[in-house]
């Protein structure tokens, strides 16, 4: 029987990591390019009324909650999470999991303490809140700059990401050919921010998301009949083949004294980064009132809960009809079990689907990264900072688009410069600096009357600072084999995550910086803040079309 | 400050936003407000550092067989799920009955004061 089970299942492995190297990738590529030719029609159509910045940033703030929730989810639930988290429950079981749920309980902080107050004072950048009630220019400058360097990680994460993606779901193996792929990622998403703005990239997370929800949906409940929709049952298979150690905490973090220590500076990042990260900030300004950001917030929650959910039937699925053996020697390894998964079930169709979504998901997250940066450069820097508020009639969504094509040229130059590079660090990386830099800021400006601008700047620079230091003196960077740069060591941060050092540092430095400073910030615009903040009162709404 | 570009958000006009915050009124919404997210956020925040300093730290404890396959460190961490969305449902619940109303009984009052500006 054991024989027998093994034979079959090393002869569908083989001709599934033949369909993932040759077999497919015309069906691969024909499903993707339906994706790309539906969204770019409706990209099209949502276009027609971009016309004004708050056309262009903010959709109009037309968009209702479920449909921004949505979008949300598609932001947040990139290739890494789902293919990476898929991936680390079946390989590492229990502390794949564990993963997820630092994701998820994240959004609570969005939920209570931030996305409604954002929406009522803000129009378009998380600048516009930081700066409401301190010095304009400092305070923006700031922000910008953690804005876009959150932006630039992420984005390099996810084309670097791209090209591994290639490699695996198109048989793509060469250099060039990964290259030209991460070149036409690049291409699609100049297009779609371009020509669609915040509209445009919303409905592609919204066509996005709901395909990666249902796609995993069907998956979870394939998975389960075939375990006679008993979890334990499926537990106990997973727990057959790859051993009892995938049922208990451990395998991955549990490792020594220093990888648990990495993991609770890794759960800290998580937790309070979401609420942090400027490309889900600006989701909050495409609808119309602070009830319908709270909405938004509540479908995210759900959906990624939701998806959350699945992928630890997925994850322990692969491992239990697959293993971890076959799925870390497939090409694209711990990456691959998602898509294993969904060829062992479903054939070459399913596997097919499921590849271009993971594809999809990379397009959707880099257009929704880009028109963030771009807003933030144009509406902070250009307009407020360099023509001090006074921009030229219609200079500002010009500049933003100039500066989309811009940033879309240094993603596809940087993805191809990382290829194959250890960069998953990146959005950790990411994480702990809208963590670090942005949360605390966030947090004093909401609910701290007496924070200041040095407080502001001393946090902002000082999260951001930290952060960027501690992560290039730690061993991801150097002295490690796994390392960006293998041969030297200059590392003496023993930490892959910097999120519990450079965490409580921006939160002490907005304090310290607050405590120091004589300059008192004028106190009826601070109550201007408070009252606008928690009433709504002067927010502005949906445009009319 | 003066000196400085001006806000970008809209202009509003001669509201006295100092005798706004101190009426009975917005008093009671903050204190509505803060009272129930701050507890909130600090007792979420700190089952959800028990439970990553367990799943870290007592291995032996997590891995506890409950039931079949289940063991409580899959069951906490289920936990961890159905108290997100408990507590989401329940700031819904909570901010639909006890903040909007009076939020937009000020917001009202305040749009009318400023020539409807408040009420776009």
């Amino acid at each position: 029987m054991g024989t027998i089970t093994t034979a079959v299942q090393t002869a569908s492995l083989q001709s599934a990591a033949e369909a993932t190297n040759v077999g497919s990738p015309v069906l691969n590529i024909a499903i993707f390019g339906a994706f790309v030719a539906i969204t770019l029609i409706i990209v099209l159509r949502a276009s027609r009324n971009n016309k004004t910045a708050a056309d262009y940033y903010a959709a109009g703030r037309s968009f209702t909650g479920g449909q921004n929730g949505t979008a949300i989810a598609g932001d947040y639930l990139s290739a890494a999470s789902f293919l990476g988290i898929c991936g680390a429950i079946a390989i590492n079981g229990y502390d794949g999991f564990l993963y997820s749920i630092g994701f998820l309980v994240a959004w609570l902080v969005a939920l209570l303490l931030v996305a409604e107050l954002m929406r009522n004072t803000g129009k378009f950048t998380m600048a516009d809140v930081l700066s409401f009630r301190l010095k304009q220019r400092p305070v923006r400058l700031a922000a910008a700059t953690t804005t876009l360097a959150v932006c630039f990680f992420y984005l390099l994460a996810q084309m670097a990401g791209a090209g591994g993606l290639v490699s695996l779901l198109l048989g793509i193996n060469d250099k060039v050919g990964q290259s030209l792929i991460i070149a036409v990622v690049g291409a699609l998403m100049i297009i779609y921010v371009l020509v669609g703005g915040m509209k445009g990239t919303t409905w592609v997370q919204i066509i996005k998301a709901s395909l990666l929800i249902a796609g995993a949906a069907v998956m979870t409940v394939w998975v389960l009949a075939l375990h006679g929709f008993n979890l334990s049952d499926l537990l106990g298979a997973a727990a057959a083949k790859g051993g009892q150690a995938v049922l208990d905490p451990g395998l991955q973090y549990g490792l020594t004294d220093l990888s648990r220590l990495d993991f609770v500076s890794l759960a800290l990042a998580l937790v309070l980064g979401t609420a942090g990260l400027p490309h889900v900030l600006m989701r909050f300004y495409t609808v119309p009132t602070a009830k319908e950001a709270r909405r938004s917030v509540v479908w995210a929650i759900w959906l990624i809960g939701l998806f959350y959910l699945f992928t630890l039937v997925l994850g322990y699925g692969a491992g239990a009809l697959i293993g971890a053996d076959a799925i870390k020697a497939a090409p694209g390894g711990v990456n691959s079990a998602a898509p294993l998964l969904a060829f062992e079930l479903g054939g070459p169709v399913l596997l097919g689907i499921i590849s271009a979504v993971a594809f999809a998901t990379i397009l959707a997250v880099v257009a929704g990264l880009t028109i963030t940066a771009a807003a933030s450069f144009s509406h902070d820097v250009y307009a407020s900072v360099i023509k001090k508020g006074k921009p030229a009639p219609g200079m500002e969504v010009k500049v933003a688009r100039i500066t989309v094509v811009i940033i879309g040229i240094l993603a596809i130059i940087g993805g191809i410069g990382v290829q194959g590079q250890n960069i998953a660090f990146l959005v950790a990386l990411a994480f702990a600096v809208a963590a670090s830099a942005n949360l605390p800021t966030i947090l004093y400006s909401l609910f701290w009357r007496k924070f200041n601008t040095r407080g502001a700047l001393w946090s902002m620079y000082g999260g951001l600072g930290s952060a960027m230091i501690l992560i290039a003196f730690s061993p991801v960077v150097s002295g490690s084999e796994t390392a960006m740069i293998p041969g030297a060591d200059f590392a003496w941060f023993p930490l892959n995550n910097p999120g519990i050092i450079s965490i409580p540092l921006g939160f002490i430095l907005g304090w310290l910086g607050t405590i120091t400073s004589r300059v008192k910030e004028d106190p009826a615009i601070a109550s201007e803040m408070e009252v606008r903040s928690l009433t709504g009162h002067g927010a502005e709404g949906a445009t009319p079309h | 400050m003066s000196t400085d570009a001006p806000r970008s958000v809209t202009q509003l006009p001669a509201i006295d936003y100092i005798e706004v915050e101190e009426s009975p009124e917005f008093q009671k919404l903050k204190t509505r407000h803060r009272s129930f997210v701050f507890p909130l956020a600090i007792a979420f925040l700190v089952w959800y550092f028990a439970y990553v300093l367990l799943a870290d730290y007592a291995h032996e404890f997590m891995s506890t067989p409950v039931w079949g396959n289940i063991n409580v460190g899959l069951l906490f961490g289920l936990g961890q799920f159905v108290t997100t969305f408990a507590i989401t449902t329940w700031y819904v619940w909570y901010a639909n009955r006890r903040l909007d109303p009076i939020a937009e009984e000020i917001r009202d009052d305040l749009g009318a004061r400023s020539n409807g500006n408040g009420a776009l």
